[in-house]
C-alpha cells in the first residue's frame, strides 16, 4: 500500500479535458522519480472518449470510476465515489488538473480524509525527504517549495500549462471499471446540465496581433487609446479579468483561464500584471510584449520585450512610432 | 437571513514584494494593506441579499491586529457585526488550520448562508471556503457568477472554463466561493463610515493550531523564462525601438 501516484482525470464536454494529459505527464515523472505505479482514475457516467484517450498512455492500471450520479457533476457525488476510490487505493500522492471542478471538490475531499491539498502546484521536484512541490504565492510575484506532511494521501493539484502534454509518454493500459455505490440522497446540490454562454462573437483565437489591456489602464476612458493602438498595429483588442470585471470591455474579449486561449505572433500586454489565469490563456503566443510600471511584475518574466513604464504614457508613444 | 462572509486583508495590489531573512515571508514593514479583490465581491453579494431579504451581515477574518482595518470597512460598507479571529503567523498559512480556525468561529453562530471570495490574492490556494464548508457539514459551490436566494435555498449559476455555466440549487445553510465580477462592489459611504465606528467587533483567539499536512520551506521571486529585452529611455525613445525591433528581429511588422 502507498505505492501508488494516483492522477484524477477529468472529462469535459465527453471528451477528456486535455489538462488531465498535462498532469498524466507530470505522474509519469513523479511515478519513475519515486519508484511508485501510477494509476489514473477517471471518475463520470459515460467515459468511453476519456478511456480512449487516457488508454493510449503509459499507465499502470486505469480505473473507470463509473455512475450515473456523476452527472452532471457535483461536489457531493465526486467526494463520495472518489472517497470509496481513496480507500480502495490508498495512494500515496494524488494528483488533480487544478481546474475549476477540481477547485470545488479537491479541497473537500481532502479535508474529509483530514489532509491537505497542495494547490495549484507549477512544479515538481526533487528533495532530502520526497518531492518539493513549487506553487506561486502573491499572484505570480513568489514562488513557494511545499512538501507534504504526515501521513499520506497527499493531494496536489496542478496548474494548466505547466507540464507540455505532448511529453506524456504513450502506452496501451486497459481500462478496468471499479463500482462506486452512491445513492441520490447523498447528492444536496440539484445540479443541471453544463451550457455554454452566450456565442462568442469576437474569436481571437484566430487573430495574428492582439493588444491586452489589464487593470493598469485604470479608467475606462482610456480604453479608447487602446483602441486606437489596436487599429494602428493591426489587431483585436483583449483583456485581462479585472477589465472585464469592472464593464469595461465585454466577456468575449476576456483572455485567460475563464476567457479565451489565444496564440497569436504578437501580444502586447498593457498594464497586465500576468496572473496564472492570465497567463494560462496567452503564453503560447510567439513574440510577448509586456508594459508595467511595476518592473517585477510577472507578465516580465515571459516577455521578449519590456518596457517600464506607465501605460498611458507608452499606448500614445507607440501609435505615433507606428504612423512615423 | 443570517450571512456570514469571510475576508481577509492582503498586500495591496502595487505593492513592492520583498522576501525576509528567513525566506519563509515577505517583508511586512511599509506594506500598504487592502481589502482581497475577490472577497469584495463577496461581501458586497452578502450585504446585496440582506438588503433584498432582511437579516443579518457578520464579516469574519483570521488574521493579525491590523486585519481589524478591512472588518472596519466591511462595517462602513452595510455588515452589522465583525468578528476578527487573531492568528499572527508570519508566515504562509496553510489553508486546512486556517479553514479549521475559521469554521470553529463560525460554529458558534448558525448561518444560513456563508459567503467568501474565490481565492485570496496573497496565498491563492482557493480552498478556505470549501473546507469550512466541509467541517460544518454544508453544502456548497464554488466559482459562483449569479444567484438568487429563495425560499430554504439558493439558486446558483458556477463558471465553468471556457465559456461554459451551470446551474444548480442548493439547500440552505449553504456556502458560496464568489468569482470576482458577480456585482459591483459599493465605496463605503460618509455616513457608513461613522456609523460603523458604534457597530460590534469581537476579537477572538484562533482555536488551537491542527497539523497543516504541508509546509512552505522558502519562498522566492521565480526565475525568469525568457529573456527578456527591456527598452529604456522615455515613452517615445521606447516606444519607437520597440516597433523597430518588432520589424527587424521578430519581423511581425511590415
Amino acid at each position: 500500500m502507498n505505492d501508488t501516484v494516483l492522477v484524477i482525470a477529468e472529462q469535459r464536454n465527453n471528451q477528456l479535458n486535455p489538462h488531465s494529459l498535462e498532469v498524466i505527464a507530470a505522474g509519469q515523472q513523479l511515478a519513475a522519480q519515486q519508484g511508485l505505479s501510477l494509476v489514473a482514475a477517471l471518475p463520470g457516467a459515460t467515459l468511453d472518449a476519456g478511456a480512449a484517450s487516457l488508454a493510449e498512455t503509459r499507465l499502470d492500471d486505469l480505473l473507470l470510476v463509473q455512475h450515473d450520479l456523476l452527472e452532471p457533476y457535483t461536489a457531493d457525488a465526486y467526494c463520495a465515489a472518489l472517497g470509496q476510490l481513496m480507500a480502495e487505493l490508498n495512494p500515496k500522492f494524488v494528483l488533480i488538473p487544478h481546474t475549476y471542478q477540481a477547485r470545488d471538490f479537491a479541497p473537500k475531499l481532502a479535508a474529509s480524509l483530514d489532509r491537505s491539498l497542495i494547490s495549484d502546484c507549477v512544479g515538481i521536484k526533487p528533495g532530502e525527504s520526497g518531492p518539493v512541490f513549487v506553487r506561486q504565492l502573491f499572484q505570480g510575484k513568489v514562488n513557494a517549495d511545499v512538501v507534504a506532511l504526515g501521513e499520506p494521501p497527499y493531494f496536489v493539484s496542478l496548474q494548466a500549462g505547466c507540464w507540455p502534454a505532448e511529453s506524456v509518454e504513450s502506452g496501451s493500459a486497459t481500462p478496468r471499471s471499479m463500482d462506486v455505490s452512491l445513492d441520490a440522497s447523498q447528492i444536496r446540490a440539484r445540479a443541471e446540465a453544463p451550457e455554454r454562454g452566450a456565442a462568442q462573437a469576437v474569436d481571437l483565437s484566430s487573430a495574428e496581433i492582439i493588444v491586452s489591456v489589464g487593470n493598469g489602464i485604470e479608467k475606462e476612458e482610456n480604453i479608447e487609446i487602446a483602441r486606437q493602438l489596436a487599429a494602428a498595429i493591426g489587431g483585436e483588442l483583449g483583456a485581462s479579468r479585472p477589465v472585464i470585471d469592472e464593464g469595461w470591455l465585454p466577456l468575449e474579449r476576456q483572455i485567460g483561464s475563464s476567457g479565451q486561449t489565444v496564440a497569436p505572433k504578437l501580444y502586447l500586454a498593457l498594464g497586465i500584471s500576468g496572473s496564472s489565469q492570465h497567463l494560462v490563456g496567452m503564453k503560447g503566443a510567439k513574440t510577448i510584449v509586456a508594459v508595467n510600471k511595476d518592473a517585477n511584475a510577472p507578465i516580465f518574466k515571459h516577455a521578449d520585450y519590456g518596457i517600464v513604464g506607465d501605460v498611458m504614457e507608452v499606448m500614445p508613444a507607440l501609435i505615433k512610432a507606428l504612423q512615423g | 437571513m443570517k450571512i456570514g462572509v469571510c475576508i481577509k486583508q492582503v498586500p495591496a495590489k502595487d505593492s513592492p514584494i520583498a522576501i525576509n531573512e528567513d525566506g519563509r515571508w515577505i517583508r511586512e514593514d511599509d506594506l500598504k494593506y487592502e481589502l482581497c479583490g475577490p472577497d469584495e465581491y463577496a461581501l458586497e453579494a452578502a450585504i446585496q441579499i440582506k438588503e433584498q431579504h432582511g437579516g443579518e451581515v457578520v464579516a469574519v477574518s483570521l488574521g493579525p491586529a491590523r486585519s481589524t482595518d478591512v472588518l472596519r470597512t466591511a462595517l462602513a460598507k452595510g455588515a452589522d457585526r465583525a468578528v476578527h479571529i487573531q492568528l499572527d503567523a508570519p508566515e504562509v498559512t496553510p489553508p486546512l488550520p486556517a479553514a479549521k480556525a475559521l469554521a470553529e468561529a463560525l460554529s458558534k453562530e448558525s448561518f444560513d448562508l456563508i459567503l467568501s471570495g474565490l481565492q485570496s490574492d496573497d496565498q491563492g490556494f482557493g480552498q478556505t471556503g470549501v473546507i469550512v464548508a466541509e467541517l460544518l457539514g454544508i453544502a456548497h459551490t464554488t466559482v459562483v457568477v449569479d444567484l438568487e436566494v429563495t425560499d430554504g435555498e439558493v439558486k446558483v449559476k458556477r463558471e465553468l472554463e471556457g465559456g461554459w455555466y451551470q446551474s444548480l440549487s442548493l439547500p440552505l445553510p449553504a456556502m458560496l466561493a464568489i468569482q470576482s465580477g458577480i456585482n459591483t462592489p459599493r465605496y463605503a459611504s460618509f455616513k457608513g463610515i461613522i456609523a460603523a465606528k458604534k457597530k460590534p467587533l469581537e476579537s477572538v483567539p484562533a482555536a488551537a493550531s491542527t497539523e497543516a499536512h504541508q509546509q512552505t520551506l522558502k519562498i522566492y521571486v521565480p526565475e525568469k523564462t525568457k529573456d527578456t529585452q527591456f527598452l529604456e529611455g522615455d515613452p517615445d525613445d521606447a516606444a519607437q525601438a520597440l516597433i523597430a525591433k518588432l520589424k527587424t528581429e521578430a519581423g511581425i511588422l511590415s
